[in-house]
């Protein structure tokens, strides 16, 4: 058995209700699919007494489309929102995300709810405790000092969920549960810029489903990445876009891998009314790499990527405008 | 849960290779530690021990699982094969024949989690792709980079049982 996770205890709950009131104690944390949590666990980075296992909550496994709306469960695993024939054609850009993200085996059990909830990534971070321990730790995790930025006082690493920035484009919001009852609000409101504490949900608080529009065909997502499976995202783009007598309607973009959290590129509403030409690229060129804040949480230059989600953004821009 | 030091311990009940097991386990125990030591299934190998290799990939209810993030109190009442279970009366299976014919396996500590891996899609997808392989592999790290043999394995298999 791997040491560290020798002494925790685990809960089976198969409601909602049961599991926020199991969560609630503390030293409990949930567990989704567990193919980030428990490798964070055994390398010493996460610590729980007590997981709270949500494969049995069937609430949580639900996927609802009508004319209104898309709801999907926290708990629906990639791979079935990957299969899912109503999903991949209101949404292909939640199929291309949800594809692209590990391998296989992985999405046979991660999660949509879990992938959100996705712990920060750096390369200091992402460690085992000999390494992390000869490296006088990090700022996330015991230490206090970023190595990525050592003169600043906040923790750098990176937000790699590869779904966050395509539903943050379709507009999604999403449904907590926790102690003191239900709740909903905008995705982008889940996150901070912050790297050691980038989630808004407080102790004990669960989030249980996602709340798309009927419709979001003319959306993409792309990733660049080291290797053509399992890594994480240097830099991920979302784009979505409508467009009306050859000019835009609407243009969204959203960002993963390069800040703390993902994020919805501002001021592209100035794009409406434009055609897609080589300023317009260049305009939504300057706008990603202005907005979009890599530092060095790879081995992949920060550079590298914040000029790869331009020329991402620019291409999915390009494809989407059908040319 | 009330502060007890010792970790608990409870009885799962797991169809491995077609047998029911009843064993009692931790709640941290690792699926990829149970086959191995306690159920002494060592064809799922430990690579990278982090999910990223695939070399411990088994199935679990027939989809491709990594062992080494699967807690075994998640398999209660489940059905889990490796390797082991493939052979059948001492013969091997298609895949097993054909990785050994079209020389899949060059060090062949990959293999068993590759030929799993082949064995889920080949069940799903009788006939598939070199790039519907390539899709399905991709969690399969080969160290001896043998990926072309593999490849040609999976659709000698395919081909054989067409």
């Amino acid at each position: 058995m791997s040491v560290e996770l020798a002494n925790i205890s685990i809960a089976r709950p198969a409601t909602i209700e049961e599991a926020v009131a199991l969560a609630s104690g503390p030293d409990a944390r949930y567990l989704a699919g567990g193919t980030d949590l428990l490798v964070n666990m055994r390398r010493g980075i996460t610590r729980a007494a007590r997981l709270i296992d949500l494969a049995g909550v069937d609430a949580l496994k639900s996927i609802s489309c009508d004319a209104s709306g898309v709801v999907v469960g926290a708990g629906v695993e990639l791979a079935r929102l990957i299969e899912h024939e109503e999903i991949s054609r209101r949404f292909p850009a939640i199929v291309q995300a949800a594809a692209a993200i590990a391998a296989p085996g992985h999405r046979n059990v991660a999660t949509l709810g879990g992938n959100l909830c996705l712990d920060t990534r750096c390369v200091y971070y992402n460690q085992s405790e000999w390494w992390r321990s000869a490296n006088a730790w990090c700022l996330k995790n015991r230490g206090d000092t970023c190595h990525v930025a050592p003169q600043g006082e906040r923790c750098h690493a990176a937000f790699s969920g590869d779904l966050a920035p395509v539903l943050l484009v379709l507009g999604a919001e999403i449904e907590v549960a926790g102690p003191a009852g239900r709740r909903r609000m905008p995705l982008a409101e889940l996150y901070v810029e912050d790297g050691r504490a980038h989630l808004t949900l407080a102790h004990g608080e669960l989030l249980v489903a996602v709340h798309l529009p009927a419709d979001g065909r003319n959306a993409a997502y792309e990733k660049v990445r080291l290797r053509g499976a399992i890594d994480y995202p240097l830099a991920g783009v979302a784009v979505a876009m409508t467009m009306q007598d050859g000019r835009i309607e609407s243009l969204r973009v959203g960002l993963t891998g390069l800040n703390s959290r993902p994020l919805l590129v501002a001021g592209t509403e100035a794009f409406a009314g434009r055609a897609v030409d080589d300023d317009l690229l260049k305009a939504v060129d300057r706008l990603v790499q202005h907005q979009a804040q890599p530092v060095r949480t790879t081995l992949a230059a920060a550079h590298y990527r914040r000029l790869a989600a331009a020329a991402v953004a620019r291409r999915l821009v390009r494809r989407l405008a059908g040319g | 849960m009330h502060g007890s030091a010792k970790p608990r311990k409870r009885l799962v009940r797991i169809e491995v290779n077609g047998r029911w097991c009843e064993d009692a386990v931790s709640d941290g125990d690792l699926l990829v530690d149970y086959l191995r030591d306690v159920a002494h299934l060592t064809s799922v190998k430990v690579g990278c021990d982090g999910g990223e290799c695939g070399a411990c990939t088994v199935l679990l209810d027939g989809v491709p699982v990594s062992a080494c993030l699967t807690l075994v109190v998640r398999c209660e009442g489940r059905n889990v094969e490796t390797v082991e279970g493939l052979v059948k009366q001492g013969r091997p299976n298609r895949l097993q024949q054909a990785f050994h014919e079209k020389l899949g396996a060059q060090c062949g500590f990959c293999t068993p989690g590759m030929i799993m891996a082949s064995e889920a899609l080949l069940r799903r997808n009788p006939h598939p792709s070199d790039d519907e392989i390539r899709a399905a592999l991709a969690g399969n790290l080969c160290r001896c980079t043998g990926y072309v043999k593999i490849i040609e394995s999976v659709r000698h298999a395919a081909e054989a049982s067409a």
